[in-house]
Order: C-alpha cells, then sequence, then structure tokens
C-alpha cells in the first residue's frame, strides 16, 4: 500500500501545487459537524451550535474574541448608567451585508423580534423590559431589576436589520409551525458579520463568503467556507483523513490513535465548558422502579454521599474516556464566572465509607434503582452510565440501565413528561458562562413562583439556594457576587445535591494545513481560522 | 375492434380498482406509521434550546398540535396529505414538500444508476457462469457473489470508503460533488466531482441487485439450456453465440424483468442505509435525519411517499402482465 501511496500522494502533491499557486488569494476552507446548523434565523433556536455558526454571519453588541474576552462588537462601549439602565454606545459606519447601515433602531427592532410568537429567545427578551433608542448611536437597555452581568448574557444576542426584515416579510422570528410569510429569514441571512451567507441547502450544505466591507479586521485568511453536516462518526473521520474536508467534529475519542496514525492530520482537544454530572429524584416519597416502597433512600444525605463515594472517578477517565476528562468537584468548569478552585476537590474513593453510610441509613442490602441516561448525546454517555453501575453494584446498590436515544431520554425525564426519573446522568454548559445559571436552572427548588429550577431533574431542594440565586441575579459588587455563588455551591455540595463527575473533552480533528481556535464550548469561530 | 375496446374497459376498471386500493395502502401505512411515533420521543427537545422555559415549551407543544387526541392529529394529517400538503419540517423549518422535492433527484439518480449497473453487470455474468459452470472465472464469481449477498450494506460502503477514499484518494468520501441545477432539478451528472461521487455510493447500493440477478439469470439459463428447443438449435448448426443470446437469454428476461422492477422499489427504500453512510442527500438521509430528530411531519410524508412507490411499481408490473401475458386479457374479457 505504502508504495502505491507515496506515488500517488506525490502525483497529486504535484497537481495541488500547481492548483494552489494558480489562486493564491481563494482560501476554502470545508468543514463538517455531526448535524446541522438547525436554522439560519438568528432568533430562531437558542442552542450553542446553531447560534456559534450564525456568529460568522451575525454580531451582537459584544462578543467573545479569541482569548473568549468580552470585548465590544456592535457596541463600541456600554455602562450601567442607572441600577436599572445600560447604556450601549454603537459602532458608527457598519454597514449590514445588503448595504444598509446599522443604526440604533435596529438594535430596538431586534429586541422585540426576540419577543415574536416563533422566538426560541424569549429568555433572553425577557431580560430587557424596554429599549429606549437615545440617537441613532446611542441606545439604552432596561432590565426589569438591577443586572450587572446583562451584557455577558446579550453576547448570544445578534442583531439584525430592520428594513431588510421589513422588506422580507421577516419581522417576527421564523416559525416551526411555518406561516404565511415563507420564514424567510431561515434560509437567507443579512448581518454584519465578517461572513456573508452565499447559498443553503439545509440538511446538506451551507457555504459563506468573507465579507469585504467588514468594519473590522479578519484575523483569519479565509475568503469561503463550505460546511457539510455528516451525520455518521466513520464518515466524518474518512472525510478528515481522506483530505475531503480540513476539520470535522466530533471525533469519537477511540479514534484519537487513528488520527495521531494518520498524516496530514491531528486531534485537537481540550476541556469542554461542559459539566457531566448525576441526580437523584429526592421529591417523589417513593422512588420509581425501585423495590424500596413506601420512602425514597435518596431523600437521605447519606445514601447520596454513598453514592458519591462509590464512584471511581480515576477509573472513569482513564477506562472510560481514556484519560481524556477533568474529574470536577462542581457542577460548573474553570472557564464559568464564578468558579472557584477551593470547592472543586472531590471525596475520595472510598467503598467501605460507603458501605458504612449505606448500613447506617439502613439499606445494608442495598436496594434497586432504575437509571435513566442518554446514549448520543454526551461523549461515551452510555459507558459511563455502565462504568458506574458497575460501582454501586459494589455497595450493594441494583442499577436498572434505561440508555436510549436523546429524543427518548429527555422525553422521559424533562418537566413535560413530569420529570420522570429516578436516577440519571445530565450534562451542561451555562449558556452565559455565568455560575447564576447552573445555580438557577440545576439547583435551586423547582416549581415556586420564582420560576426557578426548570432543570432540577430529581427536584433538589435548599430554599436557601433560591434566595441566593435572586441575590446573585442583581448583586453588582462583584466580590459579594462571588461569596454567594460560593455559599451556594458549598450548601450544594454538602448535601449531595448533584454528583458532579468531569468536564468532557472536546474532540476536534483537524488537518495540518489549516490552523483553527478550539472555544470551551464547543463553537468553532470562522475568523480565526487560518489556511496556511 | 371488439377484443380491443373491452380489453381497454376492462384495463381502465383494473387501474381505477387498483388507485383506489393504493390509497387505502397509503392511509393504512400512514396510520401504522402515527401510531409509532409516539415512541419515536418528544420532538419539543430538538426544537428549543436548553434555556427555553417550560412554559415557552408547553405553549410550543400545544400550537403543533402534539397535545390533541391521536385521532385528531391522525385525521389532520390524511386531510392535508390527500390534498398533497405534508406541513412543516419541525428541524428544517421549511414545508416537506419542497424538502423532499429538493432531495428527490439525488435519490432517484442514484437509484437509476445503481439498478443499471446491477443489469448491465448482473446479466452478463449470470449468462456466463452459467455457460462456464466450472470455470475458474465463474467460481470467482460465484464467490463474488456470495459475499455481495451476505455482506451489510453498511459494511460494503465502509470499506469502499476506506480503500478508494483514503488509503488510495481516488473518490470523494462523502456528499454529490457540484451539481448543475435543471430547473427544479439537480443533476450530478454534467460535472466530474458529481460523477466522481456517484460511484462507490451507486456500487454499493448495487452489489446485492447485481448479484441477485446474477443468480437468477444464471438458474434460468440452466434450465433453458437443458429444453428441447435449444437442443435443436444445436442440431441445426446454429452458432453458439447465437443459441445463448437469441434464443436462451431471451427467454430467461420475463422473469428477470419483474423482479427488476419490483427491485426497483427496495432500492429507492433501501438507498436510505447507503445515503447514511455516504452522506448522499437524498430522501433516505433526509429520513434518518428525522427520526434522530423525532421530525414528524418529515417521517410521515416519506413513509406515505414509499408507500406510494411501491404501489405505483406494483401497479405498473401488474398492468405488464396483462400485456405479455396474452391468456389473462382472454379470460377477463369473456367473463
Amino acid at each position: 500500500m505504502s508504495v502505491w501511496r507515496r506515488t500517488l500522494t506525490t502525483t497529486f502533491a504535484g497537481a495541488l501545487l500547481g492548483a494552489t499557486a494558480c489562486a493564491a488569494q481563494a482560501e476554502t476552507f470545508r468543514w463538517g459537524f455531526q448535524g446541522d446548523v438547525q436554522t439560519m434565523d438568528p432568533h430562531g433556536l437558542f442552542e450553542t451550535m446553531t447560534l456559534g455558526f450564525q456568529r460568522n454571519i451575525y454580531e451582537g453588541l459584544v462578543i467573545r474574541d479569541d482569548k473568549m474576552e468580552m470585548v465590544g462588537a456592535l457596541a463600541q462601549s456600554w455602562q450601567n448608567v442607572e441600577p436599572t439602565v445600560w447604556r450601549f454606545s454603537l459602532r458608527k459606519g457598519v454597514k449590514f451585508h445588503d448595504g444598509n447601515d446599522f443604526k440604533a433602531d435596529d438594535v430596538a427592532f431586534s429586541v422585540e423580534r426576540l419577543r415574536s410568537e416563533g422566538s426560541d429567545m424569549k429568555v433572553v427578551a425577557a431580560l430587557i423590559k424596554e429599549t429606549r433608542v437615545v440617537d441613532d448611536h446611542t441606545i439604552d437597555l432596561v432590565t426589569p431589576a438591577p443586572n450587572p452581568i446583562l451584557p455577558l448574557q446579550l453576547e448570544i444576542f445578534y442583531i439584525m436589520d430592520k428594513q431588510w426584515a421589513e422588506k422580507n416579510k421577516a419581522v417576527e422570528a421564523t416559525n416551526v409551525k411555518g406561516g404565511d410569510e415563507g420564514n424567510y429569514a431561515n434560509l437567507n441571512a443579512n448581518g454584519t458579520g465578517p461572513f456573508m451567507l452565499k447559498s443553503r441547502q439545509s440538511g446538506v450544505k451551507t457555504v459563506l463568503v468573507r465579507n469585504p466591507n467588514y468594519w473590522g479586521e479578519i484575523k483569519g485568511n479565509v475568503t469561503e467556507a463550505v460546511f457539510t453536516p455528516i451525520a455518521q462518526d466513520a464518515t466524518r473521520v474518512a472525510a478528515l483523513i481522506s483530505g475531503n474536508v480540513h476539520m470535522a467534529y466530533p471525533i469519537p475519542v477511540q479514534d484519537w490513535k487513528r488520527l495521531r496514525d494518520a498524516e496530514g492530520v491531528k486531534p485537537l482537544t481540550g476541556p469542554e465548558a461542559r459539566t457531566i454530572f448525576l441526580g437523584f429524584d429526592q421529591q417523589r416519597d417513593e422512588l420509581k422502579g425501585s423495590n424500596v416502597k413506601g420512602k425514597n433512600p435518596f431523600k437521605d444525605v447519606r445514601v447520596r454521599q454513598a453514592f458519591m463515594n462509590a464512584i471511581n472517578i480515576d477509573a472513569i477517565k482513564k477506562k472510560v474516556m481514556r484519560g481524556a476528562a477533568t474529574p470536577t468537584g462542581l457542577m460548573i468548569a474553570p472557564q464559568i464566572n464564578g468558579f472557584s478552585e477551593a470547592l472543586n476537590n472531590r471525596p475520595s474513593y472510598d467503598v467501605d465509607g460507603a458501605k458504612k453510610l449505606m448500613a447506617n441509613a439502613g439499606y445494608n442490602d442495598g436496594f434497586e434503582v432504575t437509571m435513566d441516561c442518554p446514549n448520543d448525546r454526551y461523549v461515551n454517555d452510555e459507558r459511563i452510565c455502565q462504568a458506574v453501575a458497575s460501582m454501586l453494584a459494589r455497595i450493594n446498590v441494583k442499577v436498572n440501565l434505561l440508555a436510549q436515544t436523546k429524543s427518548k431520554y429527555f422525553g422521559k425525564v424533562l418537566a413535560q413528561n413530569g420529570y420522570d426519573t429516578s436516577f440519571f446522568l445530565l450534562g451542561w454548559t451555562p449558556s452565559t458562562f455565568d455560575s447564576h445559571n447552573p445555580i438557577s436552572s440545576l439547583m435551586a427548588c423547582r416549581g415556586g413562583e420564582d420560576k426557578l429550577g426548570a432543570f432540577n431533574l430529581g427536584g433538589y431542594c435548599n430554599p436557601r439556594i433560591n434566595e441566593l440565586a435572586a441575590m446573585i441575579q442583581s448583586e453588582t459588587d462583584q466580590a459579594k457576587r462571588q461569596a454567594m455563588i460560593e455559599e451556594a455551591f458549598k450548601i450544594h455540595k454538602d448535601e449531595v445535591g448533584h454528583i458532579p463527575l468531569h468536564q468532557q473533552p472536546l474532540s476536534w480533528g483537524v488537518s495540518e494545513m489549516v490552523d483553527v481556535i478550539q472555544r470551551p464550548d464547543n463553537v468553532f469561530d470562522l475568523r480565526y481560522a487560518v489556511v496556511k | 375492434m371488439e377484443f380491443l375496446f373491452g380489453f381497454s374497459n376492462f384495463m381502465l376498471t383494473f387501474i381505477a380498482q387498483r388507485l383506489l386500493q393504493s390509497v387505502i395502502v397509503m392511509l393504512t401505512v400512514a396510520l401504522i406509521a402515527f401510531s409509532l411515533f409516539r415512541y419515536v420521543g418528544d420532538p419539543i427537545n430538538n426544537m428549543v434550546g436548553q434555556d427555553t422555559t417550560i412554559e415557552e415549551r408547553v405553549e410550543l407543544r400545544e400550537r403543533l398540535g402534539l397535545n390533541d387526541p391521536f385521532v385528531v392529529q391522525f385525521g389532520r394529517f390524511a386531510i392535508n396529505a390527500v390534498q398533497g400538503e405534508f406541513g412543516f419540517s419541525y428541524q428544517h423549518r421549511r414545508p416537506v414538500s419542497e424538502l423532499i422535492a429538493e432531495r428527490l433527484p439525488a435519490t432517484l439518480e442514484l437509484s437509476l444508476v445503481s439498478a443499471i449497473l446491477a443489469l448491465v453487470v448482473g446479466i452478463p455474468m449470470g449468462v456466463y457462469t452459467a455457460i462456464r459452470r466450472d470455470g475458474l472465472l465463474s467460481r470467482g464469481f460465484m464467490t463474488l457473489s456470495l459475499i455481495g449477498v451476505s455482506l451489510p450494506t453498511f459494511l460494503i460502503g465502509i470499506l469502499l470508503i476506506l480503500f478508494f477514499g483514503v488509503i488510495l484518494r481516488w473518490l470523494p468520501t462523502f456528499g454529490r460533488g457540484e451539481v448543475v441545477q435543471l430547473g427544479w432539478w439537480t443533476t450530478g451528472f454534467l460535472t466530474s466531482s458529481g460523477l466522481k461521487s456517484l460511484i462507490m455510493p451507486a456500487i454499493t447500493l448495487a452489489l446485492f441487485q447485481m448479484t441477485l440477478i446474477m443468480r437468477l439469470v444464471r438458474a434460468e439459463m440452466l434450465e433453458v439450456l437443458r429444453t428441447d428447443f435449444v437442443k435443436f438449435g444445436r442440431a441445426r448448426g446454429l452458432p453458439d453465440r447465437f443459441v445463448y443470446f437469441k434464443i436462451a437469454l431471451k427467454n430467461t428476461l420475463v422473469p428477470v424483468i419483474t423482479i427488476t422492477g419490483l427491485q426497483l422499489g427496495s432500492i429507492i427504500a433501501f438507498a436510505i442505509i447507503t445515503e447514511s453512510v455516504f452522506q448522499w442527500p437524498g430522501m433516505g438521509l433526509l429520513f434518518i435525519q428525522a427520526i434522530g430528530e423525532v421530525d414528524i411531519p418529515v417521517m410521515a410524508a416519506y413513509l406515505v411517499m414509499i408507500a406510494f412507490f411501491f404501489v405505483v411499481i406494483n401497479l405498473i408490473v401488474d398492468v405488464l402482465y396483462f400485456v405479455v401475458d396474452p391468456r389473462l386479457r382472454v379470460d377477463s374479457a369473456s367473463g
């Protein structure tokens, strides 16, 4: 094979060299991802991958740069002029791709668009009570309550051109149910960003071209970018190794070695900001799918502690994750605002201690419990669950594992199905990169008037965390705020509200012909990509 | 004249009957499909982001009519489907009919090339193995055909990608290459990257049918070669070539045509696996993606359409029987 291969490669390389010499200016970047960008509408879906892709076309008031620092994009500066008013000074001389000028009106329009029926970003709209256009390049955003982190939360709020939207009947966000207007913004785009949408065939191919009139500097040299969703793992890896794409992700952890052995490609990995954790039903009086009748063993903190101690996280890291996970004691990753190194330690792996705790709680002989687990959502999710099940067997807990595809799994365990789970595995990346998000969504008591805890699937509840969540939301003093965040994490940790496992690895495969920057939220930013 | 009139009259009744039946078949398929969808999972979670509130999720469910009773949901679907309206894809946020029209050319081109490939290679191989039963090459073909029948399509596709795509780097490993727009139809036949991209998926999809046709032709040929008229032909001193191709092969082709016609339906339907291995942007891939995302409107429309293809192909085959076999005509005309 190798002689054949070398001859061929040389021939092809010669041909390629000739080709690149002719077109030194045009740098086409091709990449593949397991799924498609679901829509081109910047207000249609609040999902990291989709918003991350759109960031190449649309821009928000602020943006994270290549070091994940918050910098101005369409806003040049911003300040909290009153506790509930944020004033943004907008960049002048910015034009949308169709040539229209960018003005404060467009920001006000985009906020309204967030509130329309089809919008999936009403959560973001709810952060803003009112918009006041001061002049063409100044706008005030009024919040319902003091909100120190508003700019942080607005990073994924992209601005659309009012005139363009009106002209094309796209003043409302793309509706999944469809509408008379034909959802123009779903397939077309007109932002201010460094790339313009050239063509799109949903589920097949999306082509972007560099914006020649971009207001800022584009660090990378890509002039054209072709994005293809490639669903099958094997096909995606083959496309990368054969040179059909410059980059493909995610790459199965078990294929890293193949990439290292192959010529011209390498795995690009790092810790993702996504934390994987286990949770227990602490709400029901009797567990579903358990042999313990009349009571719920997970209401006893000793049982939860015993589970925590019985899990050998190093074994999961080594055997299941092939060394590529970062064990964690917290529900957040180090990249998240509010992280505390002191709280990040885990109790040591201790089966005997766990057995004692179980005996003290009256479960010397253990019990039986059903565990819900997705099998296509997180890196090696099902295998982690299998490992957990075998570890818990040592403290006599018999786990009946129900691992299923994500649609089935989420359909079962989420709110719409009444949180139907006793013991589960879940992963979470705070979309704002701030601790307030997991504290209010995952850790606060659910079902209250404050509407917190929507993803607290196990119903862990300590009212103090809800109090803290409200205070963290509006505290402007950073030191005080940090202390509140740490208090919330400490309570949750002492009471073993969940069992944090690890931050999963990012797993990209890249050709040595390109340089890319890997963000910890698994987003690929085209403006920093360089084709060599 | 009299006979022709009776025939066409009968044919019209027959076709009308079959069309009526086919509507029932399609409705039944839709009903079965619909009752299965509730086990596929919850579509809502794939349509919203992580931070979408519970209230919004509930509202979206309501808006899409997913809370309605099964009968109401199915009734709504059936009434719209009869009018050719398949609703909006949850995932793509576009009309399903538009999506299918966009993906249809890719699947049909792939299926057509595969079917031709299967015939053009399968028939000569079948004839050859029948004539030179004990030849070395024949044994080789037979072994190959065994592999073709027994290896799963998925594996064949992956192996082809590995060999011709990754190791030799002759052919693109995924997709359809550059396509040319001809009205609403897109074709990959007119560009070199389109043709190159077609090779591996077409072979993968054709392999099973090819071996099937080869074995069928071989068996039929062996039977025909034993018959008296072949022996008499030989005794008359006709050249071998004439005996094999003009006499024997012609008599084996009737069942081959029937099977090929019926298999065309399965080629289109089974393109799912090939399309997903090669990320071939056809209807099968659309369907696979729809299952993953619980895109109910797309799944329903695809299944109904495949049912329609099968019904139409069966109808054509039935009509062909009438044309080919005179006895059927006479019986029905007199009766």
